[in-house]
């Protein structure tokens, strides 16, 4: 069951994926919408699950971390091989941010943040090559990456 | 800019849990609340914190369907990467757009309502895209973990 919106509601929703901090007053008055108006709206979306948490953006390059990583991992022996271990094995590498279950060429779509290169082949080598059933990697390094407003239009 | 070990332990609290309030943060860092206030405004100032954005959970409005596309583009043409990004941008279902070094050159995520709609951005947007040499297509089944996390 999905929710209905209107051109309010996608205001909202697009200005708190640009920014989640700011006020529902500071928010309501560039909108034109009082303070417990926008309150409302902003819990309603809550409450129906479309606003689903927050995410931190950081200038990883300057925190140290250089290099992102896309991973394509096929399991090697389907049928033989558990999901569930290799699923708890994955999630707990902690350079491992993004673990996707997916059909197509792949079982399994990674995203590894790294310092560098060899801080990447490290994980690679010890954490991501010795998962249980790991077998046809596929690795794409990331040069850049934007992220778009989606049908909020 | 310099990152001290109190930036560090900051910014870990922050992406283990987005959204605390300043007090509780500079509590779990073990700072001062005037201090975390003042160190989060300087990685605001120096953009190493970029932004605190909300997540939108596109099931919840509907759109039941995620596929991530990967391209590879004909590069004999030296305009390829940019013709095909700003094309990619037009297409409101794209929600991210990321280029690579291998042998994926461009990835797009794009959501649908449901199949049929799907098969339908498919070939009426995605697959008019300029450019394209090649694609595969990785549908998601579920996404087992989504972090920001860094091993600071």
């Amino acid at each position: 069951m999905s929710l209905d919106l209107d051109d309010l509601d996608r205001a909202i929703l697009r200005a708190l994926t640009q920014d989640v901090t700011q006020s529902a007053g500071a928010l309501g008055r560039r909108l034109g919408l009082s303070q417990p108006a926008t309150w409302r709206r902003i819990k309603r979306l809550e409450g129906a699950g479309v606003l689903a948490g927050r995410r931190v953006d950081l200038d990883q390059a300057a925190l140290g971390f250089g290099v992102t990583v896309f991973l394509g991992i096929k399991l090697a022996a389907k049928g033989r091989v558990s999901l569930d271990d290799f699923e708890r094995a994955v999630t707990a590498i902690p350079e491992v941010q993004v673990v996707q279950h997916v059909l197509g060429l792949f079982d399994y779509r990674l995203r590894v943040t790294a310092r560098d290169l060899p801080d990447f082949e490290r994980v690679l080598r010890r954490r991501i090559m010795t998962l249980p059933g790991v077998g046809q990697v596929e690795a794409n390094v990331l040069l850049s990456e934007e992220r778009r407003p989606g049908p909020l239009g | 800019m310099q990152i001290s070990d109190a930036d560090r332990r900051i910014l870990r609290q922050m992406m283990a849990e987005p959204g605390l309030a300043t007090a509780e943060l500079a509590e779990r860092a073990g700072v001062t609340p005037a201090t975390c206030w003042r160190r989060i405004e300087r990685l605001r100032e120096a953009g190493v914190l970029r932004a605190e954005q909300a997540v939108i959970n596109w099931q919840a409005l509907g759109w039941e369907v995620e596929v991530s596309l990967r391209f590879t583009l004909d590069k004999t043409d030296p305009r390829a990467f940019d013709e095909f990004i700003a094309a990619a941008r037009g297409v409101p279902e794209v929600i991210e757009i990321q280029s690579f070094l291998g042998s994926t050159d461009i990835r797009l995520q794009v959501i649908a309502r449901d199949m049929a709609h799907y098969q339908e951005i498919y070939r009426k947007r995605i697959l008019t895209l300029p450019h394209i040499a090649e694609l595969d297509a990785l549908m998601l089944v579920a996404t087992i973990k989504s972090s920001a996390e860094l091993a600071l």
